[in-house]
């Protein structure tokens, strides 16, 4: 019942941005259904893939899709993941946090003037 | 031709960071999408959805090796989602443009302020 509930949250938020959900079906997990961090990401990745097929269809049936545009930056992007999780192991990644923070907060301020 | 090309390697940029951080790649596919690619938000943010599916099957099929993916939570996460999908549809396509992509920019802010938390507290995924 509280799968359904936080995937309930994550669909709307998932529709509503674009974005798969992963920044709260994470800390939904951990909370409420007391997963530990690695089970939490590992699970709410493959929920991701669901929830953003359900997302995907439903804009499709409205006539919002790009699909061409979708997969000019998907196709790399999921070649770009496996290259990263493999350099999880390997990279010193605090202070690429932190640049990665400020690249987001960058975007945002250029979007928001 | 440039746009297309710039709007591939940054899609290849943004999946690296998935990987790296576990965050999702849509929070970069949208901007990608509106800035380069010059699409509306909201078309923006439908296609971004699609996008994600490559992206998430290859973290799912690395994850799996691990043992980290519990799959009945993940169905009925899927299966909750479907009611809400519909009502963030419904809610993205009554608010204007410009008003859904400002809402857009605060969320990137709030996801900038939750990595830079979460590397102050401590090094992440240094296990």
């Amino acid at each position: 019942m509280r799968y359904l509930v936080i995937g309930l949250i994550a669909g709307v938020f998932s529709a509503l941005f674009g974005v798969g959900g992963g920044i709260v079906v994470v800390p939904l997990l951990i909370l409420v259904a007391h997963f530990s961090e690695r089970p939490a990401m590992g699970t709410s990745l493959a929920a991701i893939g669901l929830i953003a097929l359900v997302g995907a269809v439903s804009y499709a049936f409205h006539g919002e899709l790009k699909p061409g545009a979708a997969a000019v930056v998907g196709l790399p992007a999921a070649v770009g993941a496996v290259l990263g999780t493999g350099l999880q192991q390997r990279i010193q990644a605090r202070t690429l946090s932190l640049g990665f923070a400020a690249l987001l907060a960058g975007i945002a301020i250029w979007l928001l003037v | 031709m440039w746009g297309l090309a710039l709007a591939a390697a940054l899609g290849l940029v943004a999946g690296v960071l998935s990987g790296l951080f576990g965050v999702g790649g849509g929070i970069l596919f949208v901007p990608t999408l509106t800035l380069v690619l010059g699409l509306t938000q909201l078309h923006a943010e439908a296609s971004s959805l699609l996008a994600i599916l490559p992206t998430a099957a290859a973290g799912v099929w690395r994850q799996r090796e691990y043992g980290n993916v519990r799959w009945r939570a993940a169905l009925l996460l899927g299966l909750g989602a479907v009611a809400g999908v519909e009502a963030g549809v419904q809610i993205a396509e009554s608010l204007p443009e410009h008003a859904l992509r400002r809402l857009f920019a605060v969320l990137m802010l709030a996801v900038a302020a939750q990595l830079a938390w979460r590397s102050r507290r401590k090094p992440p995924y240094a296990s």
